[in-house]
């Protein structure tokens, strides 16, 4: 990891929602740093916090506890300053367009409001960024007129016509169709090089995070229990989480398969948030499991290759 | 075509509104003008659309008629929507307290009966003319548009479009009009449409209960007495006409209405086939 300050931070943070009659524990003390130029992508299965997070760092609710930072410091509440610097694309681009607005419209409200110039040229120039050629033909085309994919780099457009210097994808590809996945992914890929964007890419597939980000977080349940460079989150999963999120993606030659978790006939289900397990919150599905496991939450173990994880295997002191 | 016929039948009531005593001087013809050679005729070349049992003409009472049926129907329709949009979108759009007592004044209007209340308040008003029934009816009847529309635009309020234009910095008043009543549009018209009927009925209806001034002539009064005579002799002149005007001006809002719904769903926007002709060609 860089010394750097990252653009974006969220340190410790800690989300609850009151419903009233109870309270769902969406986030326990995550820590989450976002630098210039990297993409780092969130893993995690549905449930696990993972666009909870990422819509504490643009400032959608306020947090339970701990901070969140821009360029180290703490972001009070969301304000156009704010979100000059912060943006989101969400995950539906057919939610996220609206229905009765032509695409410029988009990116010229985007491009005013932050006082850039919004001539017709600027609009063509950000939608051809986005690889929406001819622009001038775009420019005019309302959302139900245009592709998941296309929809999705409007919606990139629009995020980009601020000019921030972070991107929020909350699963920016999950809605597509898969041939046009990898399109977007390296619209995202070719952003960070040219612009210098720092990117937090959400997803549940961990084969499209390798791909694409330099560095994996992965989540379970609202802890954070494993990060580091992606290669070696990839290669050496160190969290048995970390192991059976790679153990369900399809691999070939791992064809016949001998983990610890095709051997276990139960794999169990995600807890429930609301009373979520002591200690780490894996135990319950982990075939590794301790005594220590069920009553405290492991501390950080730091490895030589950067990487990092919050399991009591990795702590035998 | 289906929105320019609608929009043509009303333009057409309109226009009659306007100039309705003009033409019934110019045809020579009044709605108390009583003819004693033609007393209950049915439609002929002296009474285009016949007389009533009193011997007045049905086409004159007709012309004078429109101009305070659509004076009713687009007070009330007109002072109703706007009650509602304003009630129900700012509830909807800014929640909270704002919402919670909002809510608690459509609700109380909600529970009011209506008709009653607009017999009590007539009956204290000296002189109700027509203007006077919209106002009561505008007044006490936005209450369920503005329920719905709080609702709709609550469930907007929440959809990412929405939370996309405020984080690009979108003003609170340009995010309400620009991107939320446009999708509010087909639900405003169908109100307008529902006030506009229900103004025109309810004043037909008070008429009958004697809440109307004596010397307003109005579809629904028409109607009214044609109710008391012409259904036992047959005289179907005198009260097809009213009760065709009523279902006329109800298909037209109808038909705008389905316009206004393509504007607001693209989708249904139909194709120009003359310009699609000529991109296949």
């Amino acid at each position: 990891m860089p010394e750097e300050t990252p653009v974006l931070a969220a340190e410790d943070v800690t989300k609850h929602f009151d419903t009233g009659r109870q309270t769902v524990r969406a986030l326990e003390n995550v820590t989450l740093r976002l630098y210039r130029g990297r993409i780092a992508a969130l893993v995690g299965e549905s449930g696990s916090g993972k666009t909870t997070l990422a819509r504490l760092l643009a400032q959608f609710y306020p947090v339970t506890s701990g901070e969140i930072r821009l360029r180290g410091e703490v972001v009070s509440g969301p304000d156009k300053d704010f979100y000059g610097e912060v943006q989101l694309v969400f995950q539906d681009p057919f939610a996220s367009l609206n229905s009765l607005r032509k695409v410029e419209h988009n990116v010229r409200r985007a491009l005013k409001l932050h006082g850039h110039p919004a001539d017709d040229a600027a609009v063509h120039e950000l939608l051809a960024k986005v690889n929406l050629t001819p622009a001038a033909d775009f420019a005019r085309k309302l959302p139900h007129e245009l592709s998941g994919g296309q929809r999705q780099r409007v919606a990139i457009a629009r995020a980009l016509a601020v000019r921030p210097s972070v991107l929020l994808g909350d699963e920016p590809i999950s809605m597509l169709d898969v041939s046009i996945r990898l399109d977007v992914l390296n619209l995202l890929a070719r952003l960070r090089e040219e612009e210098g964007l720092a990117l937090l890419y959400i997803t549940h597939d961990i084969a499209s995070a390798r791909y694409l980000s330099d560095d994996i977080y992965v989540m379970y349940a609202g802890q954070m229990v494993e990060g580091g460079p992606a290669e070696s989150v990839i290669q050496e999963p160190k969290h048995p989480y970390t192991q059976l999120l790679l153990d369900s993606s399809p691999d070939p030659e791992r064809a016949g398969g001998s983990s610890a978790f095709t051997a276990t006939a139960k794999l169990g289900e995600p807890p429930s948030l609301v009373d979520p397990p002591p200690g780490c919150r894996f135990h319950p599905r982990c075939p590794f499991a301790k005594e220590q496991c069920k009553t405290s939450f492991p501390p950080r173990t730091e490895f030589a290759d950067g990487s990092w994880t919050n399991c009591w295997l990795h702590n035998e002191s | 075509m289906k929105v320019r016929i609608g929009i043509g039948i009303i333009v057409f009531f309109s226009v009659i509104a306007i100039i309705g005593p003009w033409l019934n001087d110019l045809m020579g013809i009044g709605p108390w003008k009583i003819d004693y050679n033609a007393i209950s005729e049915p439609p002929g070349a002296g009474h285009l659309l016949g007389t009533t049992s009193q011997g007045t003409d049905v086409l004159a009472q007709m012309i004078a008629g429109t101009r305070n049926s659509m004076v009713v129907g687009s007070v009330a329709g007109v002072i109703g929507v706007i009650l509602a949009v304003v009630v129900g979108v700012t509830a909807g759009f800014f929640g909270g307290k704002v919402d919670a007592v909002l809510s608690f004044v459509t609700n109380m209007f909600l529970v009011l009966p209506v008709l009653p209340l607009t017999l009590i308040v007539a009956g204290y008003v000296q002189d109700t003319g027509p203007v006077t029934i919209a106002l009561i009816i505008g007044l006490f009847g936005w209450a369920a548009g503005a329920r719905t529309l709080r609702a709709q635009t609550l469930s907007l309020r929440g959809r990412d479009f929405v939370m996309a234009m405020r984080m690009i910095g979108e003003s609170k008043p340009r995010m309400i009009f620009v991107e939320v009543l446009p999708h509010l549009a087909g639900w405003i018209s169908a109100m307008f449409l529902h006030l506009v009927l229900g103004a025109v009925l309810a004043e037909a209806g008070l008429a009958f209960l004697g809440v109307s001034s004596a010397d307003t002539i109005s579809w629904g009064t028409v109607i009214d007495q044609a109710r008391q005579v012409a259904l036992l002799n047959g005289m179907w002149w005198w009260f097809v006409p009213p009760g065709l005007c009523i279902a006329l001006l109800g298909t037209a809002t109808g038909l705008v209405n389905f316009g206004i719904d393509e504007v607001m769903n693209p989708r249904l926007r139909t194709a120009d086939i003359k310009a699609m002709r000529k991109a296949l060609a």
